[in-house]
């Protein structure tokens, strides 16, 4: 057990902290949820990835930083600016999602027409995967693309669109392959969010708020050359980003900020005169949560060091996404619960704290918990994955040992 | 950076665990219960043999000088065989009082006789975690009166290691006059607690140092039972995964059904967490005071949450069977339990978490 990172990182933390301190007045303030970034927003971007503290790893011909991937460095870069408050780089779909996708399978051209600016926050991207009858078995999606004079074209639904509105592109799955077994016929197209027969309808969720969007295509005319990988290959390429996606879901640091700031308010909000924390169950539970907070950090610190040693995160990483967002839902209830009648308080109501966010955040996360793979599907995973148990029968599938895939 | 055990530490626990497979299985952990003992004279042998009673006792005084990690590590296989072997009190909590509040003199006349296993110290610090049922010991006269209950590792003791009221430690023969041992019966048959009565016992006292040491031990004790719960709850979950492989249930093995898939995948997804809030309790331990007691408390607490619901889940994926005497699992459901009750329940151990946090008043 060697928990220093060495002289070497200490240096460079030292920069990271030098750069911070110099730089955040230039910061953008509420950089919140916001999908499209504020002029400033793009202007940090920029500059963090000009120092390197973003787009770190992608090479300086796509727009990025171009540096040797060194986890370590990435780790501090992550927790200093956690640290301090700051805003870090943007991670947006697009970045998270799609630019490493194209870094492993999108064409020369792709590369060099989508992913500089997508860094840069000037192109906004959306997701199309989910449909309404295709959830956690998303590979019986229905969404349709025939060829047509060059192009392909489009006609069908998806839904968890999340920033539909503002997105400048969709990178979607769509069935290209009708006769084709159900994981063989999708391919993963790329194309603007102008292209006619396209509309937008936001989808309201139990927040109040339409966090998320519903999308229809009815015949929407795609190039055929504006596709990512090969024609029937597109549950292979989507899921080689997939696995991006849920360790944007269990981030140690968030973890522990939401904690922080439930510390606070149980130490600032007042019941009968009495801080909150000085009532022994609503105390005992944040203990609880302090501890299992605990739990997921080291966990964390032992994913990190099995990945410098290039060894598999095995079962410790398997169980980050399921036990991440239920942790992060707890520790919202507990606020609820610290903040009494007050925590129903809600849409700018008098004495509601926070703006409301204890109850947003409360029930966001239920649906965090339900997205990017449910809790079940989770636990699916972890069993067959993880604890080698086996798979349910399928009754989609041909039957055989060559029928895998889904999850 | 290496957040995790060095190759020594892995091998360190393998040793252990290849020695109790093949010397404590379940039928050998039976036996020796169902003797009355909960010391199997087999496996103590062979794990001193590895240098388990000097551990953690400097080599100047002739032990293998490792920290709490490696402690730990051994813990978690000794959890994970139900062994039943004294080790948390009598191989680590002993000389670590030593090393804390013992003069020169006092380490160099006790360190290499544990270190050895010429002495078998049980340890009596309960009291200063929760006193029931009117326990306490007084020190007056360099003598102690009173009651110690659940000293850990009584049995085989050849001297007790105590902590008084004011939390000073103290060595007491299990000779000396006007002691008495009363074996307590726990749910555990594979660990040995007892009730020390002792009126005017002669005692040699450790360094008056307001209750420093005793606390010290009791965070190793508690990141010991930690580790210890940890080892026997992945005992429980790999039990219960090969089970659920095997039973067949409507035509298909029974862990083909996402009900029973899910309590496994739980199960594991609660456990996992453990192990790194372990490791890096001891791992504060060892290198970080300033943050050990309050870790301690947290893999305590934590682990005897998730324990229960691993020994529940574990035993409810085996059905009748896990009800069982039969299987056995219930030793390590047991064993589970004990190690959460012991030196202060979730519930003690999180208001304690509180105080070392300034966040109530309240004494214990």
């Amino acid at each position: 057990m060697d928990l220093s990172y060495g002289p070497e990182y200490e240096t460079f933390r030292e920069e990271v902290r030098d750069f911070i301190a110099v730089n955040r007045h230039l910061a953008p303030k509420n950089a919140g949820r916001a999908a499209r970034p504020s002029n400033e927003g793009v202007a940090w971007q920029k500059l963090l990835i000009e120092h390197g503290y973003t787009a770190r790893t992608i090479p300086r011909e796509y727009g990025g930083f171009g540096a040797e991937p060194d986890i370590l460095k990435s780790r501090i870069i992550a927790e200093e600016f956690a640290r301090a408050g700051v805003p870090g780089g943007l991670a947006n779909q697009g970045i998270s999602m799609l630019v490493p996708t194209l870094l492993e399978l999108g064409t020369e051209e792709q590369k060099r027409r989508w992913i500089e600016p997508t860094l840069a926050g000037d192109v906004v991207w959306c997701q199309g995967y989910s449909e309404p009858g295709s959830g956690s078995d998303l590979a019986s999606l229905k969404t349709s693309a025939r060829v047509e004079g060059g192009d392909f074209v489009v006609n069908g639904q998806k839904i968890w669109t999340s920033t539909a509105k503002e997105a400048d592109m969709i990178f979607c799955l769509v069935r290209t392959e009708g006769d084709a077994a159900k994981h063989q016929g999708i391919s993963y197209l790329i194309f603007p969010m102008t292209t006619p027969g396209i509309e937008v309808r936001p989808l309201r969720t139990m927040t109040g708020h339409a966090e998320f969007n519903e999308t229809f295509f009815t015949d929407v005319r795609v190039p055929v050359d504006q596709i990512v990988g090969q024609r029937g290959q597109g549950w292979f390429v989507a899921n080689a980003t997939l696995g991006h996606e849920r360790g944007m879901l269990g981030d140690p640091d968030a973890l522990e900020n939401r904690l922080l700031a439930l510390i606070e308010l149980m130490k600032v909000e007042q019941v009968g005169g009495a801080r909150v924390i000085d009532l022994p169950a609503l105390r005992d539970r944040l203990v609880a949560l302090q501890a299992e907070v605990a739990a997921m950090k080291y966990n964390g610190m032992r994913i990190l060091s099995n990945q410098i040693k290039g060894e598999p995160g095995g079962m410790a990483k398997l169980i980050v996404k399921l036990q991440a967002c239920e942790l992060a839902h707890q520790i919202s209830a507990l606020a609820i619960d610290a903040l009494g009648e007050l925590g129903i308080l809600y849409n700018g109501s008098a004495h509601e704290r926070a703006n409301g966010s204890w109850q947003w955040n409360y029930m966001f996360q239920l649906g965090l918990i339900i997205g990017g793979g449910t809790a079940q599907i989770q636990k699916n995973i972890i069993s067959e994955r993880g604890l080698n148990m086996p798979r349910e029968p399928r009754l989609d599938l041909p039957k055989g040992p060559s029928a895998q895939g889904g999850q | 950076m290496d957040f995790g055990l060095s190759q020594e530490q892995q091998m360190l626990a393998e040793s252990v665990t290849r020695l109790l497979r093949e010397l404590s299985p379940l039928d050998h952990v039976r036996q020796v219960a169902e003797a009355g003992s909960a010391v199997s004279a087999q496996s103590q042998a062979a794990l001193a043999e590895l240098g388990l009673p000097g551990l953690v006792v400097p080599e100047a005084h002739g032990g293998l000088g490792m920290g709490l990690l490696d402690a730990t590590v051994v813990a978690t296989a000794l959890g994970e065989a139900v062994a039943p072997v004294p080790f948390a009190a009598r191989n680590v909590m002993a000389p670590l009082a030593l090393i804390a509040a013992g003069s020169e003199a006092q380490q160099a006349q006790w360190l290499p006789r544990i270190a050895a296993g010429e002495v078998r110290f049980g340890v009596g610090v309960n009291e200063q975690v929760s006193r029931r049922d009117g326990s306490g010991v007084r020190c007056t006269g360099g003598a102690l009166t009173g009651t110690a209950l659940f000293v850990l590792d009584c049995e085989e003791a050849d001297h007790f290691m105590i902590a008084d009221e004011a939390g000073r430690l103290h060595i007491v023969s299990a000779q000396a006059d006007g002691l008495e041992l009363i074996a307590l019966k726990t749910i555990d048959a594979t660990r040995s607690v007892g009730e020390l009565r002792l009126a005017s016992t002669p005692a040699e006292a450790l360094a008056d140092d307001g209750g420093a040491a005793a606390r010290r031990l009791i965070a190793a004790g508690r990141i010991l039972l930690a580790a210890d719960s940890l080892g026997a709850a992945d005992a429980m979950i790999a039990q219960a995964v090969a089970y659920a492989g095997q039973r067949e249930q409507f035509g298909r093995v029974i862990g083909s059904f996402q009900a029973v898939k899910h309590m496994c995948a739980e199960m594991a997804a609660k456990n996992e967490p453990c192990r790194s809030l372990v490791w890096y309790a001891a791992h504060a331990f060892d290198a970080v005071p300033a943050e050990a007691e309050l870790v301690a408390c947290h893999a305590k607490s934590h682990t005897g949450e998730v324990g229960r619901f691993v020994a529940r889940t574990a035993t409810e994926v085996h059905g009748g069977m896990g009800f069982t005497d039969l299987l056995g699992l219930h030793y390590w459901f047991k064993r589970i339990g004990f190690d959460r009750q012991v030196l202060g329940g979730p519930e003690t151990v999180r208001e304690e978490a509180a105080i070392l946090q300034g966040w109530t008043a309240r004494g214990v």
